[in-house]
Parts: structure tokens; C-alpha cells; sequence
């Protein structure tokens, strides 16, 4: 059977993926993005593998919350994304240092 | 084995498969296609935990609306993507020694916390007719309905947010354009006219009876 570890372990490993993701595509805010969105999804997994285990519905609530908030989030930075390109015609990272003394 | 044994590791192996091209894909559009991938085998992975709502609502909200939005942003930058992966090779090694060292703590801790441990022994089935739906309602409009509210809230906030930061329509309120009114000036405004002296009109007859 299937315990609680492989379900911990396999979103270890795509947690693990994803902060690889952030430290490669460092320049490119989208893929950024999409990181992040990996990111949540492991952290969902956890929680609604120990929620399955504990045999505790709070687990499920926390994912539903999280997915509201990540929606929030993904909208909010798209349209951050649209405004910057608008305004720069750049969507890289480093470029992005005119606040910088 | 079981077939619980096959579906997980198949949908496992589809999911890690798809996030390691999500994070290696030259093309933006490839890479959010991809991540619809990753979610739908992560969904099924889900629904392998018996979390059948967020399963399906992580379909419907992720690859059926956060995802077609993320697809139409990327379609409509008009961006280099080649000039933007520069320094990928560079920066392989840092990432893999980051990403290893992150999933070695993280593995030790799994290995050493006990998890298949009596304590987190696999619960046994849930009847044919337990509603996970009605036992998530159920919790989410009593205990946590503060919450909830809260949420609707945020997501108030993110569609007029997303709104307000993009609109470049016509402002139909007559806001003072501050810049505007320094940089006017006397030579803009005020046009000042040569003209010749106004010719009297010529005179009527029975003016020029009163005269005489």
C-alpha cells in the first residue's frame, strides 16, 4: 500500500523542482509565476495527504483557502506583468533596477 | 500490486515528468502547457486521497481559468524568449546543489518522522454513500465561515485590483492632471489678434435727414 511518506516524498521532489525552477528561469517573471504555482500545489499535496491520514477535513478547508488566495495571486501578478511590459517592453528580472541607489 | 500501487506511481511519474519541464521549457506557452499537465496528474493524485472537490475545483479553477489566463499573458507579450534564457547553463549547478540540499532535509526529515508509522496508518475506505462535498461544506459555512468570508473578500479585491492596474480606456472622471496645468502657459492659451481699426458703418437716411 501506499503510506503517508510516498505522498510526502513525492512533494518533496516537486517542491525541490520548483525552487531549482526559481533559481534557473530567474530572468523570465512567467516562469517565475508558474514556480510558484508548483510551488502551492506541493504544499497542497501535503496537506491533503495528512488530511486523508489524520482522517481531519481542516487540512481540505486550509487547500480550499490556499487555492483562492494563489487565484488572487496569480491574477493580481499577470496583470503586474501586462502593466511592466507595458511600460518597459521588458519582462526580465534584472532589468528591473531603477529603485536600486 | 495493487491498482491504488499503479495509478499512484503513474500519475507520480507524469506529475515530476511535467514539472521538470515546466522549470526546462525554452518556450513560455510550452512550459504553461506543461504546468495544465502537472495539475491534472496532481488532481489525480488527489482524488487517489479521497479529496474528490478539490480534485475537480483544482481542474476547474487552475486549468480552466488561472491557466487560460496565464496563456492569454503570454501570448500577448511580445517577448524574446531566447534573449531571456541567458545564463540558464550558468546557473544549472547552483540550482541542482540548492535543489538536492533542499530535498535532502527535506527526505530525512520523511524518513525519520515515522510517517508509515502506526500513527498514520491508511485509514480505511469511506462508505459508498459519505459525500466529500457535504463534509467540506459542512465545516467550511460553521467553523471556518469567517474565513470563507474573508476569501470572497481577497477575491474582491484581486478582480478590481487586476482591473484598476490594466484599464487604459477613456477615465470618465474629471481628475486634475496636475502636470498638465504647470506646463501651460501664456503662449498656448492666449492668442492675441492684429487687427484694423473697425470702419464706421455707413450711415442711414433718416440719419442723415436728422442732420441736415
Amino acid at each position: 500500500m501506499i503510506g503517508l511518506s510516498d505522498y510526502l516524498l513525492l512533494s518533496a521532489i516537486l517542491f525541490a523542482i520548483s525552487v531549482a525552477g526559481i533559481i534557473i528561469n530567474r530572468k523570465n517573471v512567467i516562469t517565475l509565476l508558474m514556480c510558484i504555482e508548483l510551488m502551492l500545489l506541493a504544499v497542497n499535496t501535503n496537506f491533503i495527504a495528512f488530511s486523508h491520514f489524520l482522517e481531519d477535513t481542516a487540512g481540505q478547508v486550509f487547500v480550499f483557502f490556499i487555492l483562492t488566495v494563489a487565484a488572487a495571486e496569480a491574477a493580481i501578478g499577470l496583470a503586474i506583468i501586462v502593466v511592466l511590459f507595458r511600460n518597459r517592453a521588458t519582462i526580465d528580472v534584472e532589468q528591473l533596477n531603477q529603485l536600486k541607489g | 500490486m495493487s491498482f491504488q500501487v499503479i495509478v499512484f506511481y503513474s500519475f507520480a511519474a507524469w506529475l515530476i515528468f511535467a514539472a521538470l519541464m515546466v522549470i526546462s521549457s525554452k518556450h513560455s506557452v510550452k512550459a504553461a502547457l506543461f504546468l495544465v499537465l502537472a495539475f491534472a496528474s496532481a488532481s489525480g493524485i488527489w482524488m487517489l486521497l479521497e479529496a474528490e472537490f478539490l480534485a475537480v475545483s483544482l481542474i476547474v479553477v487552475y486549468v480552466g481559468a488561472v491557466m487560460v489566463l496565464l496563456l492569454f499573458v503570454v501570448m500577448m507579450l511580445d517577448v524574446d524568449y531566447a534573449a531571456l534564457r541567458q545564463g540558464f547553463v550558468k546557473k544549472l549547478p547552483l540550482a541542482l546543489i540548492i535543489a538536492l540540499g533542499f530535498f535532502a532535509i527535506l527526505y530525512s526529515f520523511i524518513t525519520h518522522g515515522d510517517f508509515s508509522g502506526e500513527a498514520y496508518a491508511s485509514p480505511a475506505p469511506k462508505p459508498e454513500d459519505y459525500s466529500n462535498i457535504k463534509e467540506l461544506g459542512r465545516v467550511l459555512y460553521t467553523d471556518y465561515v469567517l474565513a470563507f468570508e474573508i476569501a470572497a473578500v481577497i477575491l474582491l479585491v484581486a478582480i478590481i485590483a487586476a482591473i484598476a492596474l490594466t484599464f487604459r480606456g477613456r477615465r470618465s472622471r474629471k481628475a486634475q492632471v496636475i502636470s498638465k496645468q504647470l506646463a501651460a502657459n501664456k503662449k498656448n492659451r492666449l492668442k492675441v489678434l492684429k487687427m484694423d481699426a473697425v470702419k464706421t458703418a455707413p450711415k442711414s437716411e433718416s440719419n442723415e435727414e436728422a442732420e441736415e
